[in-house]
C-alpha cells in the first residue's frame, strides 16, 4: 500500500471507530432516558409498573384542585373522561394551569396510587393543545362535544 | 385594498424568482453573459417586493386592520405600538414572511459583495438562492398567506399577541435567529454552485468563509438571545432546556462550527474539500429541519405553531428536494474533488479533523434525541419523550473532549507537528490549568466540587494555551506591540471565539453546580435565607399596564445586613385574552443573579414564590458575545478585502478558468 493510502485508511478507520463508539454510547443513553407517556385510563388499568418514571396527560378535573393553605402543595385529579388519576405536586404551577385545561405531568405513581409529580406542564396558550394531551383525549374516546368544550385546535401561535 | 397589494407583491416576487432560479443558472452553463447578468437586478427586485409585502403587513398591524386574519389573531387595539409592529413575526404566517425576507436580504448582500467572484459563479449562487426563495414564496402563497382576510365580517378587535411574547426578547430574538439560520442558505448555495461548476479550490473557500463566519456569528447571537429570553421570561431559572425547537438551531450551530473550521483547512491547505461541502449541506439541512419541526406541529414545545398537515407535507417536500437534490449532486460530483493527503498524522489538519468529528457526533446525538420520539411514535404509536438527562449525558463528555482539543489545535502546526514539540509547549500549561482548576472554585465559592474543578481547569487550559500561543507568535518580534500588530484579524478572531468558549464553560459549570433555589410561602415582613442572601417580603400592590392588570410584590435583598437590591416580581392578567403571566424580577450581576418568580397569593395573604441565586450565569451569554465577535472579526480579515482588488485584475482570467472544472 502506498504511504498516503495507508494514512488515508488510518484516518478513515479512526473516524469509523470513533463514530461507532459514539453511536453505541448514544443509543445506550437513549434507552436509559426514555420517558413513556400514559393516559389516565392506562394508569388506572395498571399498565404502568410501580416505580417507573413517566408522563401522564389529561384534563384537570373541574372542582378537583385543592391547594394547601400553608405550603406549596397542590392536589388535583387528571382525567380523560374515562378514568381519573389523583396527582400531588409541590411547587409553583405554570401560568396556564386551570381546571378544565389540559396538562402533562412528569413523575411516578406511589403505593397509594397517587401520581407524585416532579414537573407539571400546562398547555402553552389559549388555542394550543399539546399533541400529547390531544392524543390522550383521542385514546380515551372522548366525545367530539367534550373536545370542543375543552378547546380543540385552532390557529394561533 | 392595501393587504391585497401585499399578496400581489408576493406573487410578483414569486414570478421574479422563477426567472432568477432558471436563466442565470442556465446562462452560467451555456456561457450566456446576458442571462447571467440578470441575477443581480432580479435579486434586488425580489428583495424589494418581499420587503414591500413585509412593510404592508406591518402597516396592517400598526393601523389595526383586523379584517386581515393574521392581524386579528395576533394583535389587539390595546397592544403597545412596539409590539404591534413586531407582532408581524408573532405567528406562523408573518414569521415565515420575515424568514423569506431575511433570505432576500442575504441575496442582495451576496449580489453587492460578489464582485470578487467570476460572473458565472455569482450567478449560480444567486440562482440557487432564487430557487429556495421560490419554494418559500410558493409555500407561503399556497398554505399560509399572511394577507388572508376574515370573511365575511371582520372582528371588532383582535385576539391579542400571546402574552409570553410581549417582551423585548421577542423583538430581537426571532429576527436575529432567522438571519443566522438563513445565512447558512448562502453557504449552501456556494456549496451547490461549487458542485455545479466543479470549481472548488482555495479561492472558493476564501469567497465562502466570510459568509460562513458571519452567519455563524449571527446564529450564535440568535441562540444566546433565545437562551437569555427563556431565562428571564419563562420563570424556571434555566437557560437551556433541550426543547425540541431549541435543538435544531443548536444542530445547525454545531454543523456550522465544524464548517468554519473545515473551511479554514480547505482555504489554507486545499484539503477536506468534499467534507466541507458535506458540512455546508448538513448545516443548511439543520436550518430547514428547524422550520419543519416548528411549523408542522409534530412536537410538543413552547415554540410550536398551530399544526396543519398540509404545511408539514409542503415543508417536507422542500426539504426532500433541497437536501435530496444536493446530496445526489454531491454523490455525482464529489469524486472529482480530490485532495492530496499531504499532512502528517500529528498536524493541525488532524486536530481540526478531530474537532469536526466531535462536533458532527454531538450534532448527530442531539438530532437523534430530538427526532427519536417522533420516529418512535410513527412506528409504535406510543408517545415518549427524551429528557435533558440524555442530552447532558452525551453532550457534556463530548464538549470536554472538544475543549481539550481547542487548547491543542491553535498551537499545533500545519502539515506536521512533532509530539515532543506539543509536550514541550503544553506541559506547563496543563499543570497550571489543573492548579487553577483546583484553587479557583475554592477561593471564589469556598466549596470543592469535582465538576467545577474540571470545568475551571478546562477554561484555564484554553486561556493559558492561548497566552502561550500568542507569546510564541510574538517571540521573534522586536517588542510585544509590534508582535501583536503583526497578527492577523482572523487570528484574533479565532482567539476571541475560543476565549468565549472558556467564559461559557465557566458560566455553565458554576451555575449548574452552585445555584441555590427555594420555593417558599412568605407573609409580608417575613424573611428567608437563600445562599448568603436574605430575602424579605416588604409588601404587595396593584399594578396596571396598557393592556394588563396585576399584582406586584416588593422583595428587599440584603447580604450581611447590607442592602443589595429591591426586586419587584409581578403576576399579570392580560385583558384581551384573560391569560395570566408571571414577570420575573432579576438583579443581574457580573458574578451572580438574584431571581424571584412569583406564584399565587394564598387566602391567608401569603405569597408563594421561587427564589434563585445563580452564580456566573451571565458568563454563558458573555461567552456567546465573544464567540460572535470573534467570528465577525475573522470575516473582516484583510485578505478577503484584498481579494476584491486582485480579482478585478484577474476577472478575465478567472472567467476563462472557471469554464473548466478544477479539481
Amino acid at each position: 500500500m502506498k504511504p498516503h493510502r495507508r494514512k488515508k485508511l488510518g484516518i478513515i478507520l479512526f473516524i469509523a471507530a470513533g463514530l461507532s463508539v459514539a453511536a453505541g454510547v448514544t443509543l445506550f443513553a437513549l434507552s436509559q432516558n426514555i420517558n413513556m407517556f400514559f393516559t389516565p385510563t392506562q394508569v388506572a388499568d395498571g399498565e404502568v409498573q410501580l416505580g417507573t418514571h413517566f408522563r401522564i396527560g389529561g384534563m384537570v378535573k373541574e372542582g378537583s384542585v385543592v391547594r394547601s393553605g400553608d405550603s406549596l402543595e397542590v392536589k388535583f385529579v387528571t382525567t380523560d373522561f374515562v378514568s381519573d388519576v389523583p396527582i400531588q405536586y409541590e411547587g409553583i404551577l405554570p401560568d396556564l394551569f386551570r381546571e378544565g385545561q389540559g396538562i402533562v405531568a412528569e413523575g411516578q405513581v406511589d403505593v397509594a396510587g397517587v401520581f407524585q409529580a416532579s414537573r407539571v406542564l400546562a398547555k402553552h396558550d389559549e388555542n394550543y393543545m399539546s399533541p400529547e394531551v390531544k392524543a390522550a383525549m383521542d385514546a380515551a374516546g372522548a366525545s367530539a362535544e367534550n373536545q370542543r368544550n375543552y378547546g380543540g385546535e385552532s390557529n394561533g401561535t | 385594498m392595501v393587504p391585497e397589494l401585499g399578496s400581489f407583491s408576493l406573487i410578483l416576487a414569486l414570478l421574479l424568482c422563477v426567472i432568477l432560479g432558471t436563466l442565470p443558472i442556465i446562462g452560467a452553463s451555456t456561457n450566456n453573459v446576458l442571462w447571467m447578468s440578470l441575477a443581480r437586478p432580479l435579486s434586488a427586485g425580489v428583495f424589494v417586493f418581499v420587503g414591500l409585502a413585509l412593510a404592508i403587513l406591518a402597516y396592517a398591524f400598526v393601523t389595526d386592520d383586523f379584517s386581515v386574519q393574521f392581524v386579528a389573531q395576533h394583535s389587539n387595539s390595546l397592544l403597545p405600538m412596539r409590539y404591534k409592529f413586531t407582532a408581524v413575526w408573532g405567528g406562523h404566517e408573518g414569521s415565515f414572511l420575515l424568514w423569506t425576507f431575511m433570505l432576500t436580504g442575504w441575496m442582495v448582500a451576496v449580489s453587492i459583495y460578489s464582485n470578487s467572484m467570476p460572473l458565472d459563479f455569482s450567478s449560480r449562487v444567486l440562482g440557487i438562492l432564487g430557487m429556495l426563495c421560490f419554494s418559500y414564496l410558493l409555500f407561503m402563497l399556497a398554505t399560509s398567506n399572511p394577507f388572508d382576510r376574515v370573511v365575511p365580517l371582520p372582528p371588532a378587535d383582535g385576539a391579542d399577541l400571546n402574552s409570553a411574547l410581549q417582551d423585548f426578547g421577542f423583538i430581537v430574538h426571532p429576527p436575529t435567529l432567522y438571519m443566522g439560520y438563513v445565512g447558512f442558505s448562502v453557504v449552501f448555495a456556494f456549496a451547490v454552485a461549487a458542485l455545479l461548476s466543479g470549481r472548488l479550490d482555495s479561492a472558493w473557500a476564501r469567497w465562502c468563509r466570510p459568509w460562513a463566519n458571519i452567519s455563524w456569528a449571527i446564529l450564535t447571537i440568535g441562540i444566546a438571545l433565545g437562551s437569555w429570553w427563556a431565562y428571564y421570561e419563562l420563570g424556571w431559572g434555566g437557560w437551556w432546556a433541550w426543547d425540541p425547537v431549541e435543538n435544531p438551531p443548536l444542530i445547525t450551530w454545531l454543523f456550522g462550527t465544524a464548517l468554519i473550521h473545515s473551511l479554514a483547512v480547505t482555504e489554507k491547505r486545499g484539503v477536506f474539500k468534499s467534507w466541507t461541502i458535506m458540512l455546508a449541506i448538513l448545516a443548511f439541512s439543520g436550518s430547514l429541519l428547524g422550520t419543519f419541526i416548528t411549523r408542522s406541529g409534530l412536537l410538543t414545545s413552547v415554540h410550536a405553531f398551530a399544526s396543519d398537515p398540509s404545511r408539514g407535507f409542503f415543508i417536507l417536500g422542500i426539504l426532500a428536494v433541497a437536501i435530496g437534490g444536493s446530496l445526489i449532486l454531491f454523490a455525482i460530483r464529489a469524486p472529482m474533488l480530490k485532495s492530496d493527503f499531504s499532512f502528517d498524522l500529528v498536524s493541525r489538519e488532524i486536530f481540526l479533523l478531530v474537532n469536526n468529528v466531535i462536533l458532527v457526533v454531538s450534532a448527530a446525538s442531539v438530532f437523534l434525541g430530538t427526532l427519536f420520539p417522533m420516529v418512535y411514535q410513527a412506528v409504535t404509536d406510543d408517545l415518549i419523550s427524551i429528557g435533558p438527562p440524555y442530552f447532558n449525558l452525551i453532550f457534556v463528555p463530548l464538549m470536554i473532549l472538544l475543549v481539550i482539543f481547542v487548547g491543542i489545535g491553535p498551537i499545533s502546526r500545519w502539515k506536521k507537528t512533532s509530539v515532543s514539540f506539543l509536550i514541550k509547549q503544553l506541559t506547563k500549561v496543563a499543570l497550571a490549568s489543573i492548579a487553577i482548576g483546583v484553587a479557583l472554585p475554592l477561593v471564589i465559592l469556598m466549596e470543592f466540587s469535582l465538576p467545577a474543578t474540571i470545568a475551571m481547569a478546562l477554561a484555564a487550559w484554553i486561556v493559558l494555551g492561548m497566552v502561550k500561543d500568542i507569546a510564541n507568535k510574538t517571540a521573534n518580534k522586536p517588542d510585544l506591540i509590534t508582535g501583536l500588530r503583526s497578527l492577523s484579524y482572523s487570528y484574533y478572531g479565532m482567539q476571541a471565539a475560543h476565549f468565549g468558549i472558556a467564559l461559557m464553560v465557566t458560566g455553565v459549570a458554576l451555575t449548574s453546580y452552585f445555584s441555590t433555589e427555594k420555593s417558599v410561602l412568605l407573609d409580608a415582613g417575613q424573611s428567608i435565607d437563600v445562599g448568603s442572601y436574605v430575602f424579605t417580603l416588604e409588601g404587595s400592590s396593584q399594578v396596571r399596564g396598557p393592556n394588563y392588570v396585576g399584582d406586584e410584590v416588593a422583595m428587599s435583598v440584603t447580604k450581611a445586613d447590607v442592602p443589595i437590591a429591591t426586586l419587584l416580581p409581578q403576576r399579570r392578567i392580560y385583558i384581551a385574552t384573560g391569560t395570566p403571566s408571571t414577570e420575573m424580577a432579576i438583579d443581574a450581576g457580573f458574578l451572580r443573579d438574584l431571581f424571584v418568580t412569583l406564584g399565587e397569593q394564598k387566602e391567608s395573604g401569603a405569597w408563594s414564590m421561587t427564589i434563585y441565586v445563580k452564580p456566573f450565569i451571565r458568563w454563558i451569554w458573555l461567552g456567546a458575545i465573544f464567540m460572535a465577535f470573534g467570528g465577525s472579526l475573522a470575516a473582516a480579515d484583510k485578505r478577503y478585502r484584498k481579494l476584491k482588488k486582485r480579482a478585478e485584475d484577474k476577472a478575465l482570467i478567472n472567467a476563462a478558468e472557471a469554464l473548466q472544472p478544477v479539481s
